[in-house]
């Protein structure tokens, strides 16, 4: 992120934006400890469990996230309007009715707020996995492999980490001409996936001579079963990192096209009712719910996913945990 | 030296990348949209402009490889063609350049000012490790780093411009006032940069901030700081030359590359507040279906940032010894 910004400023960016952000390299997101030796896969994942239940902000994140997927899952229950039926009275405030009022072409907020979590849900976990999978398959062969296959794999990772990220999606985007959620999946996750794959090269080079390795050699195992049940176990923090990051980035990367206009503007999402907010001018007819609501909630879900990734960060890396202790304080000269 | 070469043969590799993904992208979209919208405009452009889109798009009836080679020949000549419906027949050079000072502007001196506060933040932040700016700080700015830039644009509108009616939120300065260099119009530009320079400050100083003091925080725990401790050296002294200079490393390096971004590092908050600059244009090219002007943007915006990451590779190989000799 840069994180982000964040490197771009973000670093995501833009962010975003921007870059933001953060953005390529800019080692805003923290990512996750190096794990300790060849431990199981299952291990770690009890260890994760663990770490969600000691750790406030893991818990909070992931509070968030479940709250979050139950309502994409089951939107009907919460909201009984139609998201995209015009067919009450325009802007207006909030009421028992409309919880949130209506927008200016008659629509219900709230089941539009409601409904639209499940388009952003998707493309978080869609890109999250889809980017994760991806960096590891390039990452680890790289590595694996070695010789030209790495070079070769290695610079078109280098040269897509480079290229803005979020100007690229604007320019693929604008080819496209109303991006579904699949075709949003399938962009946003070809522009992000560079950076785990070079964090995931790294760990996998660090591992090609340790013991345990060899020993599989030895034993005559062929290399798919060592890339996939020796090397992959051991980088479950780091893919765990990648995903809630690549997660969190895709919220940010598409609701920023949707806001633009890039979408599919007759998908019910946050993005989408942002754009159509800004459309009609929504502070200036007195609709500010339009717009702030929709925007909570990215933030919200953006949140939910930096805070489980911060939590996880501050478990692999404990001089960063927040100091608690006078004692230590006192150690401390001013 | 062979560090800056290697660096150097890569630069040069990523923008052939660039270039050749510009030319592909056009062509390998499902039924080609932007043959369609350039035969619409062909009349619009000069005999010459409409030979630099045809090699771009691929409309001629030249074979590829063709189209490929002079459409590589105008770009290092820097012909990217004129605008199909922003300006139509205006030169695209043109149109750019008069848009990226107000960019360099806003977007620069904000960036330059968010590098400065944030280290300054994160150095004393890290030294004072459990006070009070050190608890709220992380946690206010993990949050700050997950809002989406141009929706706290619009909440800055809303609050300071719709309801308390304190500062103007739309365009680069009052439309009714003539450019020029008087009093009267400096200031108009300054005070419709406040919004967008405030919203770009907010969301991009927390990076700073947060590498600081984590770079800073592992640098503390070094027995060169405790060396300096036991020998009683000031406290202020120990934080800036002992345990910030070694620590500040990677925000340098990632100022440097922050600089590459300054030219489309702004465009949803440039768009939010209607601000003429680069990110703004590319808005209005995508909008337009203007896709030569979309083109020459984006591949401006590409380059600043490959020239800062080279910038920054060369900044880190002359501060820290250690690189030099790694990929």
């Amino acid at each position: 992120m840069a994180t982000l910004a964040p490197g771009g400023p973000g670093s995501p960016s833009e962010p975003g934006q921007g870059t933001p952000t953060a953005m390529p390299g800019g080692g805003v997101w923290p990512t996750g400890g190096l794990p300790e030796g060849g431990f199981s896969g299952v291990r770690s994942l009890r260890r994760m469990r663990r770490a969600i239940t000691s750790n406030g902000k893991a818990t909070v994140g992931t509070g968030l996230l479940a709250l979050f997927c139950l309502v994409a899952i089951f939107p009907g229950v919460i909201a009984h309007d139609n998201p995209s039926a015009e067919i009450y009275g325009r802007a207006l405030g909030p009421s028992g009715q409309h919880l949130l009022g209506t927008t200016a072409f008659g629509q219900d907020i709230f089941a539009q707020v409601i409904y639209g979590t499940r388009p952003v849900i998707l493309i978080a976990f869609g890109v999250g996995l889809s980017a994760t999978v991806i960096a590891m398959l390039i990452g680890v062969a790289a590595a694996y492999l070695g010789g030209a296959w790495d070079g070769v794999l290695s610079l078109i990772t280098d040269v897509l980490l480079v290229i803005p990220a979020f100007p690229l999606l604007i320019v693929i985007a604008s080819y496209l001409h109303g991006a579904s959620t699949a075709v949003l999946i399938a962009v946003v996750t070809a522009v992000s996936w560079s950076y785990t794959a070079r964090q995931l090269r790294a760990q996998a080079l660090s591992l090609r001579n340790r013991d345990f390795l060899e020993a599989a050699r030895v034993r005559g195992e062929r290399s798919l079963y060592i890339i996939l049940v020796e090397i992959i176990p051991t980088m479950t923090s780091l893919l765990m990192a990648s995903f809630l990051t690549n997660a969190l980035y895709a919220v940010l990367f598409s609701s920023g096209l949707q806001f633009i206009g890039l979408g599919n503007p007759n998908t019910v999402s946050w993005g989408t009712m942002l754009y159509w907010a800004e459309n009609n001018e929504a502070f200036q007819t007195g609709q500010a719910l339009w717009i702030i609501v929709p925007g909570l909630c990215i933030v919200a879900l953006g949140a939910g996913f930096a805070l489980l990734n911060y939590a996880f960060d501050e478990i692999g890396n404990p001089a960063l945990r927040p100091v608690k202790s006078m004692r230590r304080k006192r150690v401390l000269p001013r | 030296m062979r560090f800056v070469l290697r660096r150097l043969g890569f630069f040069v590799l990523t923008l052939w990348a660039a270039l050749t993904l510009n030319f592909a992208l056009p062509r390998l979209m499902p039924g080609s949209p932007a043959l369609a919208i350039i035969a619409n405009h062909r009349g619009a452009l000069s005999p010459s402009a409409l030979k630099v889109v045809e090699a771009q798009f691929g409309i001629g009836h030249q074979n590829i490889v063709l189209q490929y080679f002079s459409y590589l020949g105008n770009v290092a000549r820097l012909r990217f063609g004129e605008s199909l419906t922003t300006q139509p027949g205006v030169s695209v050079g043109h149109i750019v350049l008069d848009a990226i000072p107000w960019t360099l502007g806003l977007v620069g001196l904000t960036t330059v000012l968010a590098f400065i506060l944030g280290t300054l933040i994160g150095i004393v932040g890290a030294w004072r490790r459990g006070g009070w700016l050190d608890s709220i700080m992380p946690p206010i700015f993990v949050i700050m780093t997950v809002i989406p830039y141009f929706w706290i644009g619009l909440i800055l509108i809303l609050v300071f411009g719709v309801k308390l009616h304190w500062l103007p939120y739309f365009f680069t300065y009052d439309i009714t006032l003539t450019p020029g260099f008087n009093l009267a119009f400096i200031g108009n530009v300054l005070e419709h940069a406040i919004l967008p320079a405030f919203t770009l400050l907010i969301t991009t100083i927390g990076t700073w901030i947060l590498t600081m003091r984590n770079t800073m925080i592992t640098t503390l725990a070094e027995d060169y700081v405790r060396m300096a401790r036991a020998k009683g050296l000031p406290g202020r002294r120990i934080m800036l030359d002992y345990a910030a200079r070694n620590a500040i490393l990677p925000n340098l390096t990632g100022f440097a590359m922050s600089l590459g971004f300054v030219v489309g590092g702004a465009i949803l908050i440039e768009l939010v507040f209607n601000y003429e600059g680069v990110g703004w244009l590319l808005l209005q090219a995508v909008n337009n279906d203007d896709y030569p002007l979309e083109q020459a943007l984006f591949l401006l915006i590409t380059a600043a940032v490959l020239v800062a990451i080279l910038l920054s590779d060369v900044v880190t190989a002359i501060l820290d010894p250690r690189t030099r000799g790694a990929r």
